[in-house]
């Protein structure tokens, strides 16, 4: 538990430690001066020991590590935001810039942050920064193979189009034509020159298996029974893995020695696609990153991106949004205890009855966006549309539907579905599963991930509280109206499995009490206005550089967005909860067996769509 | 007692297994075809199994429920455009379709209720491979020409010569939309011609 100790004298602010590392290391430290752009600009060579510098000073939690591309300036550029999880302060924002001609590197963080390491294998596989001092630097979404880094500004594809929406081909004289005409099956694939697939063999695929070499001679163990090395391979087709997600484990009989994660199989390169939308059209695109929370992630990006353009959100927009996040919470965390217990083999039962619910807030969010999962409700300065006075379905001739139609109000359904229905289910799956001896045996003291090594290894949302750190970012930057509601931060203790089901459950509760306020702030702004000013599609932010992030289900979801002024932002980086959470897997899993494994990925809860992107 | 969170647990499906047959006997076994039944079964105050018997039972969809887009026709009462489309091809939902998924050819036409020149899209596309139904077009449109329909059984045997909408396809006429989304219609009917009245006054 990280109480912070007696002696702990009060942080500093950003502002002083900028101050006081300038006093320090007075010729490696520069304020960055762009308009728009904060914190300071650190020489690549005095990296590591300013970052040493930043950890001691308390900042203990790397949020977000994400690398820019300044292709007129003939520069890349990481970017570090660091908070400090004890004092709930920061951020410390601190950059390093590279010439992005020959072969960019930088010293790497991980030995100060070991959460940099995959976020630093990111930034190498789409950016080119080689970091130096990185124990694994690989490709970590793309395949080895892959040439060149397609985050870069000067990458294309083949049959690529234009480097920002709208399309000139599609208005006024609209050229209309397939996908695959324009980017045919076979012949979509560059390669670089004497480059050939046939000849080629994946050198660091081929050393994950090396493993296999030594499984012929006697582990370590006990002396009657011979045990001996052997390298898994689970997944990517894996029903326990919760979509396309690869481990490969070295085993010593059934004992987990080695774990390594391997993603990338639903990689998209969405913030190259973002990079090409302008500010609207994103939005859509973010209820694609973690599918089963759409709503939360349109939230992260709308105050992001609001706080880019200082837009104001008005006070019934809040409420609605608190809504609809806080229905996503339960929602989200339901699904993940349903398909925790499914993992371990209590096949589906518990996973539907958690649809079940589920199901009944779709209709709400279906009744008011539009669309069950795909919500795209938030925009920037309020939310699409208000609540419908009534949730009815209507009887058309599309699809043919009979007469069966549902009508209820919309008040009365949320304020049953609030008050008694889901605090109901909460309970029931309480009842159901908290006490039954196979979860317990199962569950407890499984995966344990000790707090300093959470905060170390950047993990976030339930996976961070459980292990008894009780950092919400609801809490730390209080946006929204969450500084105005009466909920408390949940926090478990012993950092395991058990925990962390127990934790989903507690802050499924919290959401309740929050929601049970929402009901009252929303009849009593009704009929208030939902958006601030005009609805505009065109939206030109002033140049500079913002991070948002907001506490979605699955932890701290972080954009990193670059404006040069035009309609399309200049670089978004998403800083992905699941993907950064995945960073302490290999920690949890070692010294467990096969079939722990499987649980402690279940009581991480990821979402491929969003470890992929 | 060793064994009894596990009992508990069983008493829960349990629980959830009879309710399903005391739901039956409530709606004397007519649970599914009785239309009163539906809106309890399908709502918060619904007991057992939850299911919806698809394709021979159907969700209706609410109003603003989205799936691919469609063009509006006005009706030949229409005081400006009459029995003519009511995209005037400017292009707006095409520049703003996040995945670009609309083409527009743009040209003009006579129309005949004013005698002046009207511009009309003679081609309008939609790749609904693409179009990933979030509804910004119609979001974005000035005009209340463009509409998400409700109609999402899409699925057929050529996606070749059955995926890309064309102007024949995605025209439907205005009662179409006031059938399918009644509230949604009146109230952009209201904002037209307060905007017309303003118009006028002006």
């Amino acid at each position: 538990m990280t109480t912070p100790s007696t002696e702990d004298k009060t942080l500093d602010t950003a502002a002083q430690v900028q101050q006081e590392l300038s006093e320090r290391f007075p010729d490696a430290i520069m304020p960055d001066t762009r308009e728009g752009y904060t914190g300071f600009i650190v020489k690549p060579e005095k990296l590591l020991e300013v970052a040493r510098a930043v950890k001691e000073m308390g900042f203990d939690y790397l949020s977000n590590a994400a690398a820019v591309d300044y292709v007129d300036d003939g520069k890349l550029e990481m970017v570090y935001h660091v908070y400090s999880v004890r004092h709930e302060a920061g951020p410390v924002v601190f950059k390093a810039q590279v010439p992005r001609d020959g072969e960019p590197t930088l010293p790497s963080l991980v030995s100060v942050w070991p959460g940099a390491d995959f976020q630093e294998r990111e930034a190498w596989d789409l950016m080119g920064i080689r970091f130096e001092g990185h124990p694994n630097l690989k490709r970590i979404l793309l395949w080895e193979g892959f040439h060149g880094h397609p985050l870069r500004k000067d990458w294309h594809e083949p049959y690529y189009e234009a480097d920002t929406k709208p399309f000139k081909s599609r208005h006024p004289n609209g050229k209309r034509y397939r996908a695959e005409e324009g980017n045919p099956f076979g012949r979509n694939v560059q390669y670089p020159p004497g480059f050939s697939p046939d000849d080629w063999t994946p050198e660091a695929d081929a050393a994950l298996y090396a493993g296999i070499g030594i499984s012929h001679l006697p582990a370590d163990g006990d002396e009657d029974i011979r045990t001996e090395r052997i390298v898994v391979n689970m997944g990517p087709q894996h029903p326990s893995t919760h979509g396309v997600f690869r481990m490969i484990v070295t085993l010593n009989g059934e004992t987990v020695e080695d774990l390594e994660p391997v993603m990338g199989y639903l990689h998209r390169n969405h913030e190259k696609i973002g990079e090409r939308n302008t500010y609207l059209q994103n939005m859509p695109y973010t209820d694609r990153l973690d599918y089963i929370t759409s709503m939360s992630n349109n939230l992260a990006y709308a105050i992001t991106v609001e706080k880019l353009i200082g837009a104001e959100v008005p006070e019934r927009a809040e409420w609605l949004r608190v809504l609809m996040v806080e229905l996503t919470r339960i929602v989200n965390h339901i699904w993940a205890i349903g398909f925790l217990l499914n993992d371990l083999g209590a096949f589906y039962t518990p996973a539907l009855y958690a649809m079940n619910e589920r199901e009944l807030v779709l209709d709400v969010f279906e009744a008011t966006a539009g669309s069950r999962m795909m919500c795209n409700y938030m925009r920037f300065g309020g939310v699409v549309r208000d609540l419908p006075a009534r949730l009815r379905t209507v009887k058309t001739v599309a699809n043919e539907v009979s007469e069966k139609i549902r009508d209820y109000d919309m008040m009365e359904f949320l304020e049953k579905l609030i008050r008694e229905r889901l605090p109901r289910a909460v309970d029931e799956l309480d009842r159901y599963l908290t006490g039954s001896e196979i979860v317990i045996e199962r569950l407890q003291g499984v995966g344990i991930l000790p707090p300093d090594m959470a905060i170390a290894y950047s993990a976030s949302g339930p996976v961070l509280r459980a292990s008894g750190v009780p950092y919400d970012v609801r809490r730390a930057d209080g946006y929204s109206i969450y500084d105005e509601l009466d909920w408390d931060v949940a926090v478990r203790y012993n950092g395991d499995a058990y925990d962390r089901y127990l934790l989903r459950l507690d802050e499924c509760r919290q959401s309740l009490r929050i929601l049970d306020q929402v009901l009252d702030g929303l009849r009593e702004t009704e009929g208030q206005p939902i958006f601030q000013g005009k609805p505009s599609e065109k939206i030109k932010p002033p140049p500079g550089e913002v991070y948002g992030r907001a506490e979605n289900p699955k932890g701290e979801l972080g954009f990193y967005i670059v404006s040069n002024g035009t309609p399309n932002p200049w670089r978004y980086h998403i800083r992905a909860p699941s993907f950064i959470n995945l960073t302490a897997l290999s920690e949890m899993c070692k010294g467990h067996k096969v079939a722990d494994i499987v649980a402690i990925l279940g009581s991480i809860d990821i979402v491929l769509g969003e470890v992929d992107r | 007692m060793y064994g009894l969170g596990i009992f508990k647990g069983l008493g829960v499906t349990l629980k959830h297994f009879i309710r399903t047959y005391l739901e039956d006997l409530r709606w004397l076994g007519r649970r599914y075809t009785n239309p009163a039944a539906f809106p309890v079964r399908q709502g918060v105050e619904a007991r057992g199994a939850f299911t919806v018997q698809y394709p021979e039972e159907k969700l209706a969809v609410p109003e603003r429920f989205r799936f691919v887009p469609f063009l509006l026709v006005n009706g030949p009462d229409d005081p400006e455009r009459p029995d003519m489309i009511r995209c005037t091809a400017c292009g707006i939902c095409a520049k703003n379709c996040p995945p670009q998924c609309i083409w527009i050819k743009r040209d003009k036409v006579d129309n005949p209720a004013t005698g002046r020149k009207a511009t009309i899209p003679v081609e309008f596309y939609i790749d609904i491979d693409l179009c990933m139904n979030c509804g910004i077009c119609a979001e974005v449109c000035p005009f209340d020409a463009i509409k998400m329909d409700h109609y999402y059984e899409l699925a057929n045997y050529d996606r070749f010569a059955n995926h890309i909408l064309d102007l024949e396809r995605l025209k439907k006429p205005a009662s179409y939309w006031e059938q399918i989304a009644p509230t949604l219609a009146e109230e952009e009917r209201k904002a037209r011609e307060a905007k017309a009245a303003s118009k006028k006054k002006k």
